[in-house]
């Protein structure tokens, strides 16, 4: 990536290098550690949610 | 390159996804322009015109092609160069033209934001009737939607190679950039989970329409820059990501590969698969990435297998060029994550869309022993895309490192209200932002400025994607006081747009 693209997608702060992009960087959490915040996030009536997620066709 | 993106579109109320699109627009049209009304130029679009070289006539397709027509629709062209707009039921981002692929995640994910604000505005106006997006494309009654890619090829490129050069790259893609989801077949008639929104839609392999007969290699030349120059490969057969790796991985593999085909490296005549339209499908009902698909040689090979041919020809390539850290990268995670595909899928559950959304699925089937046709695993697809809220599935994995973020809240802000350096886009999003009460419309390759109430309007054409870059246009931009002044300094200097 040239310079001025880089600077252009990371801006000043972050993402300083593209190994922050890489397998290296593995999280060790697991999807376990945030059900408790999707329980709270799940539909109540997901049957009614469901039904009524009606979209017309695009392109 | 640039990445457009059609949202699912509800409320509270249930009102049609029309009028919620037409509301959310308008809001943030006036947040954006609080004193002007900007009408998108259409006086160069041609959507009717195939890249095989003839039009179809605008009385022999259907009436939701004819994406030319004012039809009175609010129609924004932002500040950081993208268009915000609603086409057909949906309300749609598309972002600024780019050089590269992580530009691409990041503007991309700056057009989820705008969504956001702009369902927080039309709240301020409609608090009983809450507006909800969704970044996906099924509502799995039927209907789909659109998530498209668009690549500027040379003029000179052989549209037959494209064909052949990207059918299998097309078909096999998915097993690291689908979105993943809950149903198979068009209305979801047979219950089930599969690797790709898109697949199941798909119905033609080559065609110019995109919301009827849907092909794997769309040809609408509309190419939005000198046509004798270049043409616009528009592709339609891709899923709207979450991940950020995901939409990362599609736009750059895919774009190495136009490469090697415009340069006329590639020569896919080994890796024809027999019937891609079917195979398509095929390959995203199996998430166990075990079958085989016949070439029109007589091999049987996989997805997987296909993918492996398209990233050794790109390794032999690049050795022979100069190439770029970024392009590198791509090749790199490429690699490692189809070997992962082959060896460890499991490990790429905070990676790829599909694998996250499985994972998801599997432990609510399990925890609840209830399965695909219970309406909370249905519900679980929808929620893994919602965006209006900071309680979607994809957004809470994505704030606590489970799927794949490379942007941080500031730097995805800084993209909502700034266009990237090095196209044209920064030429657009820079006059929208300093002199948006002077602009009476504009476009990809226009900008149409209403300089004096009294004279005619003042049309300058951006038709070189490459110009109008912050290094060529930033000091005029900053240094003149009036939109007067700067028409007057752009003309004289016609190196610069």
């Amino acid at each position: 990536m040239s310079e001025q693209v880089r600077k252009a997608v990371t801006g000043e702060n972050s993402l300083e290098n593209l190994a922050d992009i890489s397998f290296k960087k593995h999280s060790t959490k697991d999807i376990d550690s945030v059900l408790d915040q999707i329980d709270a996030v799940l539909e109540k009536n997901a049957e009614e949610f469901v039904k009524g997620f009606i979209q017309k066709g695009g392109q | 390159m640039g990445l457009e993106n059609e949202y699912g579109i509800s409320s509270q109320k249930s009102t049609d996804p029309v009028t919620l699109s037409n509301r959310i627009v308008l809001a943030y049209a006036r947040y954006v322009y609080p004193n002007k009304n900007i009408r998108w130029d259409y006086d160069l679009e041609t959507p009717l015109h195939d890249e095989r070289g003839f039009d179809l006539s605008r009385s022999e397709v259907h009436e939701s092609l004819l994406t030319d027509e004012d039809q009175n629709i609010p129609n924004l062209v932002l500040p950081n160069g993208a268009r915000f707009y609603v086409d057909h039921a949906h309300p749609e981002y598309s972002s600024p033209e780019v050089l590269s692929p992580l530009e691409i995640v990041k503007w991309d994910l700056a057009g989820e934001q705008i969504m956001k604000k702009a369902c927080e505005l039309d709240a301020l106006i409609n608090p009983e009737d809450k507006i909800r997006i969704f970044k996906n494309n099924v509502d799995n009654k039927g209907a789909s939607y659109g998530t498209h890619e668009n690549y500027i090829a040379k003029r000179s490129t052989d549209f037959n190679k494209l064909i052949s050069g990207l059918t299998p790259h097309f078909i096999s893609r998915q097993i690291y950039c689908g979105a993943g989801r809950i149903g198979i077949g068009q209305n979801s008639e047979v219950s089930g989970f599969q690797i790709s929104q898109r697949a199941d839609y798909i119905e033609a392999q080559v065609g110019l329409e995109t919301t009827l007969r849907r092909p794997i290699i769309n040809t609408r030349d509309e190419p939005h820059a000198d046509p004798k120059t270049y043409r616009r490969l528009h592709v339609i057969n891709g899923d709207a990501n979450m991940s950020d790796f995901a939409t990362l991985l599609k736009v750059g593999v895919t774009s190495i590969i136009i490469k090697m085909i415009e340069e006329d490296f590639l020569n896919a005549a080994d890796i024809q698969i027999i019937n891609p339209v079917e195979v398509i499908k095929n390959i995203s009902h199996d998430i166990k990435l075990e079958q085989v698909y016949e070439t029109t040689n007589l091999r049987k090979i996989s997805a997987v297998d296909i993918q492996e041919w398209y990233l050794e020809k790109s390794i032999y390539f690049l050795e022979k060029r100069s190439s770029d850290e970024e392009t590198d990268h791509v090749i790199e995670l490429w690699q490692q994550t189809l070997n992962m595909l082959k060896n460890d899928k499991d490990s790429l559950k905070n990676k790829v869309d599909w694998i996250a959304k499985y994972e998801l699925v599997n432990k609510y089937m399990d925890k609840n022993n209830i399965d695909f046709d219970n309406p909370l695993i249905k519900s679980l697809d929808f929620k893994y895309s919602e965006i209006t809220s900071s309680d979607g599935i994809g957004q809470i994995l994505k704030k606590n490192n489970l799927l794949s973020s490379f942007f941080s809240v500031a730097e995805v802000d800084d993209a909502v209200l700034n266009p990237p350096i090095s196209t044209r886009a920064w030429l657009r999003g820079r006059v929208l932002s300093k002199y948006s009460e002077s602009i009476s419309a504009a476009s990809w390759d226009s900008l149409i400025f209403d300089l004096d109430k009294d004279k005619p309007l003042v049309r300058i054409s951006t038709a070189n994607p490459l110009k109008g870059t912050k290094e060529l246009t930033h000091d005029l931009i900053e240094n003149s006081n009036t939109a007067s002044e700067l028409v007057d300094s752009i003309r004289e200097r016609p190196e610069t747009y």
